[in-house]
């Protein structure tokens, strides 16, 4: 018969063991921890993974490349604070990393390939453990990638994804978007084109051949038509063409005196040039100057279009010259790091990561279905732009919208962009049952 | 009219190109009897060429200037290249003339890859079967295109035209139009002018000069040749050469309008070979009529109002002429009896 023999030594002993069990164990996560079992949970790894997904190959490549450098910068700033922990309201981050444990991350190449982003964005969830997903150029990968992180309990916060459909018919309730989108450019874009250019415009688009290109496509041509203006032809152009002549030649004699490229990236980045190239902006059509568009563009692309760029008006999401605090928190930091100003690119996916942060931590939970509850809804300020709103029925951001316009006298090589206007979010603010879709259950599947 | 006219140069434009490439991968099929699916990576050295050139020019010297402040509030560099900072206003101009002048470079290193090739590897293949030289020819390919991607990267590098021809010739007053009727870009008529002068030189050197004369007796009969007590494997060795120059100055001049990569010469391959098989086998005259033909009637598909009747038609025209003109053709359109023929 064997008797369990317990002094109060011995008491004390096995209490202090326990207590140093505990503190031994992962503090990190407290509330919530036990009670719920989801994808790559850090209670059970120990480690907290981010899933840095974006093109470093391909046709947005240059914007890609900027996006992983943002990223890396919000880890550090995550896990050591500053930049724009300094100016983010309300903040729940410590610079401490989250739920007080360092965050780590790792990176892959979505090759500008909706193929390969979903497989990229596989590899991290099932092979890394990545908690979360972001990063994106193209709104083909931000689609493709956002499905598959409903599937497997994932949040997606997308990086640059511009199409209607990303928080339209496609959205779900893993995905979240920072980024403006197309029907936004074109309510913001409309009146200035109508002040520069008039109301009696022939216009003809030439589109790249997928649902970014589809959805800026019909958002532009609906606001412009509203204006006044008439559309002599809407033309597809493969993504990443690179020679765009076969398509440039027809717009010589169409009887347009506007031509609008929908086009991102390193296909705006030829695209642009080519047209200049082509005369067309030396033309007169229908009596007028014949002029170019480009919906929405970054100051990369105008770095990579050099001169053709000079006058062109399109929309932005955001710009390093801004003067609020958190634009300057972060243009500071971002120089300094990599000696150049930040893109939208940049600077989209760097707020993604920080908002992901910010949301766990007010949640105080991985899990996540609170980490979403905790996005949805959420209003905050001093990540540029203004006063910005993740509405709960899209996971759209809604925020001021930038009009850009090339600028005919740099004073240096960053000084490629002006801002000459701004559409209110009140304006941008549409009705989310005009792009249909389903969010989804907030359950989360097994990975 | 106008719009007829404007594609009919657009495709001259494309055909230029293609019947460049062609007629170099015509010129080494002809002579040495290879198919080399190397050619196209060929072309895309020749693009990095321009590259490697205009990399080298602007080397630049970096300067602090402690009155001016970056955006992030650091002293800001000012960079200069260093031909300009030793030439002056002359280092401008060969900045801005980087890409012409890259022939220079692209010349002498095209020659020298071309004969390091056929020496190193190609003649080893001479005596085998077409299916093992394009297995040969196409590793080579995919090493010279990995060996460019470690130096460069993966991604495209933009070459600049020169700012006196950025814009647009107005052809149309040239032939008595209204002014603006017809435009076409200046760059892209000195390219179809410079594909022309170079496939005009090719054919004049084969025609005019002793060792044409030598290359094409070759051509027809190599072992009689060799019996004459000529080296005729020499001289294919040079022609290999010489074809690795044609590939290598289309792809360096074509870099402003195509930003080149390592994939660059992939994509031209393909379409090359499609020209080269369409053109007849080891006929140069067939290369370059294909070129220009597959050239003019993509440009004249990708026509809003042929595209209306049948979408997407530009994408395929290519192949689905290749098709009907193997068909009544088998030869091709200069094809001659017994070349890659059992």
């Amino acid at each position: 018969m064997t008797r369990l023999l317990m002094n109060r030594r011995g008491l004390l002993r096995t209490m202090g063991a326990g207590a140093a069990a505990t503190m031994a164990s992962p503090m990190f996560f407290t509330r919530g921890a036990w009670a719920n079992e989801f994808c790559n949970s850090p209670e059970k790894s120990g480690k907290i993974i981010f899933g840095f997904n974006v093109p470093q190959t391909g046709s947005y490549a240059e914007e890609g490349l900027e996006q992983l450098k943002a990223y890396e910068l919000a880890i550090k700033h995550i896990n050591e604070g500053g930049g724009m922990l300094d100016t983010l309201k309300p903040l729940s981050l410590k610079g401490n990393g989250v739920l007080g444990k360092k965050v780590e991350f790792v990176s892959g190449d979505t090759q500008t390939n909706t193929d390969a982003a979903r497989d990229g964005a596989r590899r991290m969830i099932e092979r890394d453990g990545a908690i979360m997903v972001t990063g994106s150029v193209t709104s083909g990968e931000a689609i493709a990638v956002q499905s598959l992180c409903q599937e497997k309990g994932v949040i997606y916060m997308a990086g640059l994804t511009h199409s209607n459909d990303t928080t339209g018919k496609d959205k779900r309730r893993y995905g979240f978007r920072h980024f403006f989108n197309a029907y936004q450019s074109g309510v913001a874009i409309a009146p200035h084109l109508a002040s520069a250019y008039g109301k009696d415009r022939r216009a003809y688009h030439l589109t790249a051949d997928y649902t970014w290109g589809w959805t800026q496509e019909e958002s532009i041509k609906a606001a412009t038509e509203a204006l006044g203006w008439e559309t002599v032809a809407t033309v597809r152009t493969p993504l990443g063409l690179g020679d765009y002549s076969q398509y440039l030649t027809p717009v010589l004699n169409s009887g347009a005196d506007v031509l609008i490229l929908n086009h991102y990236g390193h296909d705006m980045v030829n695209s642009l040039p080519q047209a200049v190239q082509f005369g067309l902006r030396d033309r007169q059509a229908n009596g007028k100057d014949f002029q170019i568009v480009v919906p929405m563009f970054s100051e990369l692309m105008a770095v990579g279009a050099g001169e053709a760029v000079k006058g062109i008006i399109g929309t932005s999401n955001w710009h390093w010259a801004l003067e609020d605090a958190g634009t300057q928190a972060f243009t500071k930091a971002y120089g300094e790091a990599y000696g150049v100003p930040p893109s939208q690119a940049a600077h989209t996916g760097y707020v993604q990561a920080i908002l992901y942060a910010d949301a766990v931590e007010r949640a105080g939970s991985f899990y996540p279905p609170e980490v979403i509850k905790a996005l949805e809804g959420h209003e905050f300020d001093g990540v540029g732009i203004g006063p910005t709103l993740y509405r709960d029925s899209d996971h759209q951001c809604f925020k001021d919208v930038l009009v850009v316009q090339g600028n005919d006298n740099p004073s240096s090589k960053f000084d490629v962009l002006n801002v000459i206007g701004k559409a209110t979010r009140d304006e941008v603010t549409y009705d989310p049952s005009i792009f249909g879709g389903e969010l989804g259950p907030y359950e989360p599947n097994q990975c | 009219m106008n719009a007829f006219l404007a594609q009919l140069l657009n495709g001259l434009d494309k055909g230029g190109a293609y019947a460049l490439i062609a007629l170099g991968l015509t010129l080494v099929f002809g002579t040495l009897g290879v198919v080399n699916f190397a050619h196209g990576a060929l072309f895309m050295l020749g693009c990095f060429c321009a590259v490697a050139f205009r990399a080298l020019i602007t080397i630049e010297t970096i300067t602090i200037d402690p009155t001016k402040l970056s955006p992030w509030g650091q002293p800001l560099e000012i960079r200069t290249p260093v031909v300009q900072d030793w030439l002056g206003s002359w280092g401008t101009v060969i900045v801005d003339y980087s890409v012409p002048l890259s022939i220079l470079l692209t010349i002498p290193v095209m020659l020298a890859i071309g004969i390091g090739i056929e020496r190193g590897l190609i003649r080893h293949f001479y005596k085998r079967t077409h299916a093992e030289q394009i297995l040969v020819t196409f590793g080579l390919a995919i090493v010279i295109g990995e060996v460019v991607k470690a130096g460069f990267g993966p991604n495209p590098w933009p070459q600049p035209i020169p700012n006196a021809l950025r814009s647009a010739a107005d052809i149309g007053r040239w032939i008595g139009m209204e002014p603006g009727a017809l435009t076409y870009p200046w760059w892209r008529m000195i390219y179809l002018f410079f594909a022309l002068s170079v496939i005009a030189g090719v054919f004049a050197f084969l025609r005019f000069t002793t060792f044409g004369m030598v290359v094409r007796a070759g051509m027809a009969d190599r072992e009689t040749v060799g019996f004459l007590g000529i080296d005729i494997d020499r001289r294919f060795t040079v022609v290999f050469g010489l074809a690795a120059v044609v590939a290598g100055v289309a792809g360096a001049m074509y870099t402003p309008l195509l930003p080149p990569n390592y994939q660059i010469g992939m994509d031209f391959l393909v379409l090359s070979f499609v020209v080269v098989v369409v053109g007849g086998m080891g006929s140069l005259p067939g290369a370059v009529l294909a070129g220009f033909l597959l050239g003019i009637l993509q440009s004249f598909a990708s026509m809003t109002e042929v595209k209306s009747i049948i979408p997407g038609i530009d994408q395929v025209i290519i192949y689905l002429v290749a098709v009907i003109i193997l068909l009544v053709r088998p030869r091709g359109l200069m094809g001659r009896r017994g070349v890659m023929e059992s």
